[in-house]
């Protein structure tokens, strides 16, 4: 007993004091830099792109109606003034990537960018939910320590960070891909090749491939298993220094394909431009040097800064506290499906925030039915009447937008003087190839049913299985 | 080996940056479906024949109109009420088609909105001066207004032949019928001159393209001309209360269900790519479907158009007789028309997976 407990002291002692030397271990700043640079960049035009597009208007300021995250139901939409919002938002980003007055820049950049998101969870894409993590994740790491407008303003740049701040963005990217990995080890994925099955033949009119390789059945199995590898393996090669640059290639290779085949956005580009963290300090290095030279953003003014110090910049305790809890939460908070009974593809009870992307070809129609419980008397609704065609497509296939829409039309048709509204859905959704199969308990009241964390014991269990993660 | 990589990344770069541009050079088909062959059927087999009959019963219908406005009298207007219903049903199998210059003009909507507006239509008529055209005057042109013109201005035909003693009723039903065949013209027109070569070569997977499009429009045509309009909106499945008065041809109020049935059989050809008036098939969806190995879809889709006719010929010709009778078995048709709509819009979509034409935001 003693002997093992002798042990544990041991490695406990170990652990500790190599805990305690890894956050003395310093690295050069410029890595921070140039991640706040490529960030702050991508983000500006994402929300340029985003405002150009006249997106803000078809999905936030038009619909009458938003789906909001359970437990968000105060984040109101803003009207006209989320064109204010957006601004604030772009302003910010810009300010990151110029490393001006960084702390609050980073910090409005968050709290505007994930107002947004929570407007409408129809708009939910994993690649929004990880501009909003990492943006939080940068509020507590030094980013402006080092070729930024803030050290012109003070007269010092440091040239070394605390070396934990540098890889923390490698570990937040490495999940985000490992995650993905493993979220592909199920046997639609690998053993149907499903959705590329449905996918790759649709892009039949690219050139070339379009009618050769996406049509051909060995070449959706090979996506599909290389996918897997790709993201389980690649945050690993690019840790690496003999592998970083084939796996570089790879990344720019994957993401650009994906680019080609998905109408993805920004995201391919976000994932390209922020790998290259993983890269030598020598290598930022070169690029400040680069971008120094070319652009010059800062104007001579450079040269006012009086003194470089080999100092490093020194981080709050408290900060590497908040990054450890974050970096907690992220890994367990993928796995709360396990603790849901059903298919998790299905019901999908756990499904979002955990890395779960492109898994799915899910599809479906939901026709509600509005009762008179003492007359019997029913009608249905048009669900264009309401939604937006986003949110209608959303809404099908989604249980909890189903029930928080149900809400919605019980709420809206006792006001206009219905009475006993009781809400009802019959709905159908198909499943990666699967002929569609009833979704919902029809004979359920959803008006009645609540919204929780609970499983949703009214959904129609999945009647095939899918193995795996 | 590194170097290796890059020369791969470098072709491979090239490759993704020329295929972001738009033209795409001749291509060998392999073994992706010919969707230009289905797009040709159904141009040459279906939508052409079908406008071309239309136009045709619409001649007609003009000629008799002529005869009637010169003599108004009873043997006229049987002769009349008989050519719009002939052409009526033609139009079941042209309305589905809401696309080129159909789409431009908005031509569905100036040949079939109904209910119509009785209202605007005597206001028009009074007034004597019109834009048919007009947004407004949806509701008061079209089979609709010719069916209340012919049937629902008078109690009966003796006082419906007295109302056209009056110059200004001749007129209106005049301009009406003349307007429904120059739309008509103007369509047909269009695809024998240029639209079909630009329909039959539209068929890449965007949103804008010929085929993506058709799929949609064929889609919508059949949740909401059919059976939402047809069936279950006079049922009273989007109202507290049924509204009979809202079914198609109200005024002759004997064929409503004559008329579903045609529509009926025009989405039922369309999806098999059965030719216009004749049994001869070619490429449509069902084949789509066959090469996609779906053949279960595709059978179940035929079984379920099979129930819906099923289900509507247990109805009485005179819907709103049967909404004020039984209505429940109306609402038994719409839910059966209603398995197709889960069928078509769900399972048949995810199999062409076609990108959707009003869905414009970035995907996962």
């Amino acid at each position: 007993m003693s002997g093992s407990d002798n042990l544990f002291c041991f490695f406990a002692e170990n652990m500790k004091s190599y805990y305690s030397k890894y956050l003395e271990k310093k690295a050069s700043s410029a890595s921070l830099a140039v991640f706040r640079i490529g960030f702050g960049v991508m983000m500006f035009i994402s929300i340029i792109r985003f405002w150009s597009k006249g997106w803000i208007d078809t999905l936030y300021v038009a619909p009458t109606f938003h789906f909001k995250y359970f437990g968000f139901s105060w984040v109101t939409a803003l009207g006209e003034y989320t064109y204010v919002l957006f601004f604030i938002c772009g302003v910010s980003a810009f300010l990151v990537a110029l490393g001006y007055k960084y702390r609050i820049a980073i910090i409005v950049f968050f709290l505007s960018f994930t107002y947004i998101e929570l407007l409408d969870k129809a708009t939910y894409l994993n690649h929004y939910y990880f501009v909003s993590i990492a943006s939080f994740l940068l509020i507590f790491l030094p980013a402006n320590a080092y070729f930024s407008l803030d050290a012109v303003k003070r007269k010092r740049e440091y040239l070394f960070v605390p070396k934990w701040t540098v890889d923390a963005i490698k570990l937040l990217l490495g999940i985000v891909y490992f995650y993905a990995g493993l979220a592909k080890i199920n046997s639609d994925w690998l053993f149907k090749a499903m959705p590329l099955k449905i996918w790759l033949p649709s892009k039949y009119d690219i050139p070339v491939l379009g009618t050769t390789l996406m049509q051909e059945n060995w070449f959706h199995y090979a996506m599909s298993w290389s996918g897997m590898l790709y993201d389980l393996c690649i945050p690993f090669l690019l840790l690496y220094k003999k592998t970083r640059n084939v796996a570089f290639v790879l990344v720019v290779v994957f993401h650009l394909f994906t680019r080609i085949l998905f109408p993805i956005g920004m995201f391919p580009y976000i994932m390209i431009i922020g790998s290259i963290i993983f890269f030598d300090a020598s290598s930022h290095q070169k690029l400040i040097d680069f971008v120094s030279k070319t652009f010059n953003p800062f104007k001579g003014k450079w040269d006012l800064v009086a003194s470089k110090q080999t100092r490093v910049k020194p981080v709050n305790k408290l900060a590497l506290y908040v990054v450890v809890s974050f970096f907690a939460f992220q890994l367990v908070f993928p796995w709360r499906y396990l603790v849901y009974p059903g298919e998790l593809f299905w019901t999908e009870e756990g499904y979002r925030f955990s890395w779960r992307v492109m898994l799915m070809e899910k599809m479906g129609v939901a026709n509600f039915k509005i009762v008179d419980a003492k007359t019997k008397k029913f009608f249905y609704v048009d669900n264009s009447d309401f939604l937006t065609p986003l949110q209608e497509k959303q809404m099908s296939f989604q249980p909890d937008f189903i029930l928080e829409y149900a809400h919605f039309l019980g709420n809206h048709f006792t006001k206009k003087g219905h009475k006993n509204v009781q809400v009802f859905v019959d709905s159908y959704v198909a499943l990666n190839g699967r002929l569609s199969q009833p979704f919902i308990d029809k004979s359920v009241d959803l008006y009645q049913e609540k919204e929780s964390f609970k499983h949703k014991k009214w959904i129609v269990p999945f009647n095939d299985e899918i193995k795996g993660l | 080996m590194i170097k290796k990589f890059f020369l791969i990344a470098v072709v491979f770069l090239v490759y993704t940056c020329s295929s972001s541009s738009d033209d795409s050079p001749e291509q060998e088909k392999k073994d992706s479906f010919d969707r230009e062959a289905v797009l040709v059927n159904i141009a040459d087999n279906i939508i052409i024949p079908s406008l071309e009959d239309l136009s045709q019963k619409l001649v007609s219908l003009k000629v008799d109109k002529d005869a009637f406005v010169a003599t108004p009298d009873q043997t006229n207007l049987d002769a009349l009420r008989n050519s719009w219903l002939s052409a009526y049903k033609v139009w079941q199998y042209v309305e589905m088609f809401n696309i080129g210059k159909a789409e431009e003009i908005l031509y569905s909507f100036q040949m079939n909105i109904y209910p119509v507006s009785v209202d605007d239509v005597e206001a028009n008529i009074d007034s004597g001066s019109y834009d048919l055209t007009h947004v407004n005057n949806n509701d008061a042109v079209g089979f609709p207004t010719v069916d209340y013109l012919l049937y629902g201005i008078a109690a009966d035909d003796a006082a419906i032949l007295v109302k056209y003693e009056d110059v200004k009723y001749l007129n209106y039903l005049s301009d009406v019928i003349n307007q429904m065949d120059s739309l008509t013209d103007e369509v047909l027109n269009d695809w024998n001159t240029s639209y079909r070569a630009t329909f039959i070569s539209s068929t890449s997977n965007t949103a804008s393209s010929a085929y993506n499009k058709l799929v949609n429009d064929f889609i919508f045509y059949y949740e909401k001309g059919l059976r939402a309009n047809k069936i279950g909106t006079p049922a009273g499945n989007f109202s507290a209360d049924p509204l009979p008065d809202r079914v198609e041809a109200f005024y002759n109020n004997e064929v409503s269900k004559t008329l579903t049935l045609e529509a009926l059989t025009a989405a039922e050809d369309f999806f098999n790519g059965k030719a216009y008036a004749s049994s001869s098939t070619g490429e449509s969806y069902a084949t789509h479907l066959k090469s996609l190995d779906n053949s279960a879809l595709q059978a179940l889709i035929n079984n379920q158009f099979s129930g819906a006719r099923q289900k509507i010929n247990e109805l009485e010709n005179s819907f709103s007789n049967q909404i004020n009778t039984d209505n429940t078995k109306m609402t038994q048709a719409y839910d059966a028309l209603q398995l197709n709509v889960v069928s078509l819009k769900v399972d048949m979509l995810q199999a062409f997976n076609v990108s959707v034409d009003y869905v414009d935001a970035d995907g996962d």
